[in-house]
């Protein structure tokens, strides 16, 4: 496939030649008439994150955990192996670490630096995640980051925050909604939202899921 | 460095505005972006906390009005340019005008799923042991850097614990500029959110950093 044609995208009304068209296709072109990259390359690259490595990915480790037992206590010790034995590695998931919320402590993951985040569970980020709004506000007032996404926590309900300041990745587990017994690991992974794995969301009750 | 890209804590950025049912791409030109920015790291000529210190040395107000694949194209021609794969001359003409370097790696199509499964892992071993343990009481360094250092700005000279040792990794501060990977052992630091915002901080805060060993002094 070698579908990287650009600008015929007619949905968008301003979708005129940006600078920034112009700058990349200047880039790829230069690159590829070097003989330096292979724009086949980067089609495999698009299309490994658009249909194979997203956050159906990170709501399977969540399932399991839900259901398993012994699986979430290995995810507790080493989450890089347990998420491997899933089929999920790779890029951005090299080192990985899963946060459990509880009764008690609600998780939130941001990277104030740049946009690190769990690609082998999460896919790409999204531009929220990766915007200085977010970037900026997460350490210092989770509370108003999280109305912002229709989250109201309890006044008591201790807030922690991961800023992925190093190499480690983090996948947040969000406690499992009642109602959900007897649900096989398929339909669980249907409640647990790309948000709900960051911490700007919950796990959906079986109700919203359907 | 104290640059524009060390956003903890800053006000004024307006909402967070999430978009319902995002797309993965939202112009087709972010989908080459990524591509190319992927494709090149895959030359070897440089690494990841290079091309993070690339795109933290924009210009503020570039780097504060700019999407994050922009971001990741500016430093991206930054580091095509410095390691002589091309010239800014090229780039203005959209055409090769010159030889250049030669990449140790050029990443064909039937090489992506392989590359990306397999990732970069930047864990590496230090013969010493862990200078600092489970539950002990650290302070974080206070230092300004002109250079790299993924010692956000928010929690430097603050007093937290030790949860957790984290095995050892490269250090960017040093890798980001040819100095070597010199590993050291990463700890996940807690602070209280009073620690880090004094007055007025959320009660129920509590907010970690994961800091190279020299980030850390005993308390």
């Amino acid at each position: 496939m070698s579908g990287h044609d650009h600008g015929h995208d007619d949905h968008h009304p301003d979708n005129h030649f940006t600078d920034m068209e112009a700058r990349v296709k200047a880039l790829e072109t230069v690159l590829t008439r070097k003989g330096l990259i292979d724009p086949a390359a980067i089609d495999a690259i698009v299309e490994t994150y658009e249909t194979k490595v997203g956050p159906r990915n990170g709501a399977r480790v969540v399932a399991k955990a839900w259901s398993d037992a012994g699986f979430s206590d290995w995810l507790k010790r080493d989450a890089t192996a347990a998420i491997a034995s899933l089929g999920f590695t790779g890029r951005q998931g090299e080192h990985m670490r899963a946060v459990f919320n509880t009764p008690d402590t609600h998780n939130l993951v941001v990277c104030t630096l740049c946009s690190c985040y769990p690609w082998a569970v999460l896919g790409l980020p999204p531009v929220w995640y990766k915007a200085p709004s977010y970037r900026s506000r997460a350490v210092i007032d989770p509370r108003g980051v999280l109305a912002e996404f229709g989250l109201a926590l309890p006044a008591d309900k201790k807030i922690r925050v991961w800023d992925s300041t190093a190499e480690l990745r983090y996948i947040v587990v969000p406690e499992r909604p009642d109602g959900t017994e007897g649900l096989d690991d398929e339909a669980l992974a249907d409640l647990v939202t790309r948000d709900s794995m960051i911490g700007t969301g919950l796990a959906l009750s079986p109700e919203a899921g359907r | 460095m104290n640059g524009p890209h060390d956003l903890g804590g800053q006000h004024g950025l307006g909402p967070i505005a999430p978009e319902k049912d995002e797309p993965y791409f939202h112009a087709e030109w972010e989908k080459r972006a990524l591509g190319i920015t992927l494709s090149c790291g895959a030359f070897g000529a440089w690494t990841i906390d290079e091309s993070r210190h690339a795109r933290e040395s924009l210009p503020p107000a570039t780097y504060l009005a700019a999407s994050y694949y922009e971001i990741w194209t500016r430093a991206l021609e930054t580091l095509l340019k410095r390691h002589g794969f091309v010239t800014q001359e090229e780039l203005d003409a959209g055409h090769g005008l010159q030889a250049g370097a030669t990449p140790k790696r050029i990443l064909k199509a039937e090489m992506v799923a392989g590359v990306l499964a397999r990732g970069g892992p930047c864990d590496r071993p230090v013969q010493t042991p862990p200078r600092f343990v489970v539950g002990e009481t650290v302070r974080t360094k206070n230092f300004n850097p002109e250079t790299h250092t993924r010692l956000p700005r928010y929690a430097r000279a603050k007093v937290g614990v030790v949860e957790a040792v984290q095995g050892s990794f490269v250090f960017p501060d040093d890798n980001a500029h040819g100095k070597g990977e010199n590993p050291q052992w990463v700890y996940t630091v807690v602070f209280d959110g009073g620690e880090i915002w004094g007055e007025g901080a959320d009660p129920t805060l509590t907010v970690s950093i994961d800091a190279w060993e020299s980030y850390l002094e005993r308390v």
